[in-house]
């Protein structure tokens, strides 16, 4: 039997008077990697920064329903530290921060209490090498992290997020803006965490869904109109939304 | 339908020069004004420092102008002590409550508490200097009693602390303001707090335009004049501690510039050509930040 390592239940979600997300309802499958695809303002994104309450940063954004992280309440009494180090992000546009490669990696531990020299250095070291970056930033360790290109920077951001080694790893469109050698080195690397992590991403490329997720949720105007196995939806979509879309007739 | 015909063409080019002539005037004036500062205060500054001695007037720990003795060691030494003491007093202060204003205030009372600084900004100093002898010095004299008098050094520190305030809140919170909502974001994602983030990912990536923020208010505190002088004490000593008299290179010269003449009288403007150099150096040191960030 497969784990549901995050389940959102019948989820309302409202921007003041405007209901971004309507009755949504995703299992997402532990170590597997889930893509929301869908056309810009479906509300795909909206749901990818609830799972670890990144929405709270917008001030009248109400939810309604759960999401249950290994069972448990995401909304509830957990506490946003804790379930944020356990939900990491990488965002749409790389955003290392304005300080050098290894403090933008040893910013996350030291902010969960490691302080000792060689339990950073470990940590860095594992996590830029399980997000394949080790190589290329080894001997730059002390230098800017904004002088690498931006396919560097997105891997570095990889690297950032495991550096508080996460459960579950929310990507919102991480490929959007480097080029195709780039985007192609992350798709391997997201390839390659699915064995560790639970992935979710949200994708405006199809065929990048089809290379490396595993199941696939279709959204349309804050519906989420279709979920199943990424084969499935991409070669017999039950609803005639999904294949209009996904054979690329709007959106 | 446009009205092209050659008579509107010709009054538009008319037009157009005019207003380059005019634009190129307003420029002007103010360069003129600053190159006649300069020459004036640089012929009349120079001959006397040369006549006095450079090392002498520069170093010399006596002034003395009955005996036509100009050392301003003592002045220089009061300006940066008082300076020194404004930083220590107004950028702690300054930059907190920039961060406060900027990342930490509710809305409700950033209305308020705005429009508060900008007019703390626009207090005349002499308003400033009244507050000063009328409370601060008091203050500052019943904590320290068997002193003669509550002015000095402490509190001409103090009072420039209060008075580059606006300037460091100002000009910091605009900076922390402009660091990308990306970085803090990416922070609060790994699972850091509110405070974390703000302290450790958007004030250091603000840290250049913070640091040309203290700059500005060495340049205000190292001008500022009124204020000082009321709570000074204003002896022409090198301070010994807090509570000593201090006098700073503008008081110099307003206290005396009244009724100096001759070699006393240029003297004097060699005291604003010292400060003028260290303005100048200031603002060498503000606009080499405000590159380095571009």
């Amino acid at each position: 039997m497969i784990t549901n390592k995050i389940d959102i239940r019948n989820v309302n979600l409202f921007y003041g008077d405007f209901q971004a997300l309507k009755d949504v309802s995703i299992p997402i499958a532990e170590k597997e990697v889930t893509a929301f695809i869908g056309p810009s303002g479906c509300g795909k994104t909206t749901l990818l920064k609830s799972l670890n309450r990144m929405n709270d940063l917008i001030a009248d954004c109400r939810i309604k329903g759960e999401m249950l992280l290994d069972g448990e309440n995401i909304y509830g009494n957990m506490n946003v530290d804790i379930l944020r180090k356990r939900v990491g992000m990488v965002f749409q546009k790389p955003n290392p921060f304005p300080m050098s490669i290894y403090d933008n990696i040893a910013y996350g531990p030291r902010t969960h209490g490691i302080r000792s020299k060689s339990a950073l250095d470990e940590i860095v070291e594992m996590s830029l090498k399980n997000a394949a970056i080790w190589n290329e930033s080894k001997d730059r360790l002390k230098k800017s992290a904004l002088g690498m290109s931006g396919g560097q920077q997105q891997r570095l951001c990889i690297a950032r997020a495991l550096s508080v080694s996460p459960e579950v790893i929310l990507m919102d469109e991480p490929t959007s803006a480097l080029d195709p050698i780039s985007t192609g080195k992350i798709e391997e690397l997201i390839f390659e965490l699915k064995e560790n992590y639970t992935v979710v991403i949200v994708t405006h490329n199809m065929q990048q869904a089809t290379r490396i997720s595993d199941k696939t949720a279709f959204f349309l105007l804050g519906e989420m109109i279709e979920f199943d196995t990424t084969v499935n939806i991409f070669n017999k979509p039950k609803f005639k939304k999904t294949e209009e879309y996904i054979t690329g007739r709007f959106g | 339908m446009y009205n092209t015909n050659e008579t509107t063409l010709k009054i538009r080019a008319l037009r157009e020069a005019a207003m380059k002539i005019l634009f190129t005037i307003a420029a002007c004036v103010s360069i003129l004004a600053v190159l006649l500062i300069c020459v004036f205060i640089f012929a009349n500054g120079i001959p006397a420092i040369a006549e006095i001695g450079v090392t002498k007037f520069l170093f010399g720990r006596t002034w003395k102008p009955n005996a036509d003795i100009y050392g301003i060691f003592p002045m220089i030494i009061g300006s940066l002590y008082a300076t020194a003491g404004a930083i220590v007093v107004g950028v702690p202060i300054g930059i907190l409550m920039a961060i406060f204003m900027a990342r930490f205030c509710p809305k409700s009372i950033y209305k308020i508490i705005k429009p508060f600084v900008e007019l703390l900004a626009g207090i005349p100093s002499v308003v400033y200097g009244f507050l000063g002898i009328r409370i601060l010095v008091p203050l500052i004299h019943s904590f320290f009693p068997e002193e003669k008098s509550g002015s000095g050094l402490l509190a001409a520190s103090i009072m420039l602390g209060i008075m580059i305030l606006p300037t460091i809140i100002n000009v910091s919170e605009s900076a922390i303001r402009a660091v990308p909502e990306n970085y803090y974001e990416g922070s609060l994602a790994l699972g850091a707090t509110h405070e974390r983030s703000v302290f450790f990912t958007v004030v250091p990536a603000a840290r250049s335009g913070i640091l040309a923020s203290v700059i500005l208010g060495v340049g205000r505190a190292i001008g500022e004049t009124m204020a000082v002088i009321w709570v000074a004490g204003n002896a022409p000593i090198v301070p010994k501690g807090l509570m000593s008299s201090v006098r700073t290179m503008t008081s110099n010269v307003v206290l005396e510039m009244g009724y100096a003449t001759g070699l006393h009288r240029d003297a004097l403007i060699g005291t604003a050509v010292v400060l003028f150099v260290f303005i100048l150096i200031i603002n060498l040191c503000f606009s080499a930040i405000k590159r380095g960030t571009k």
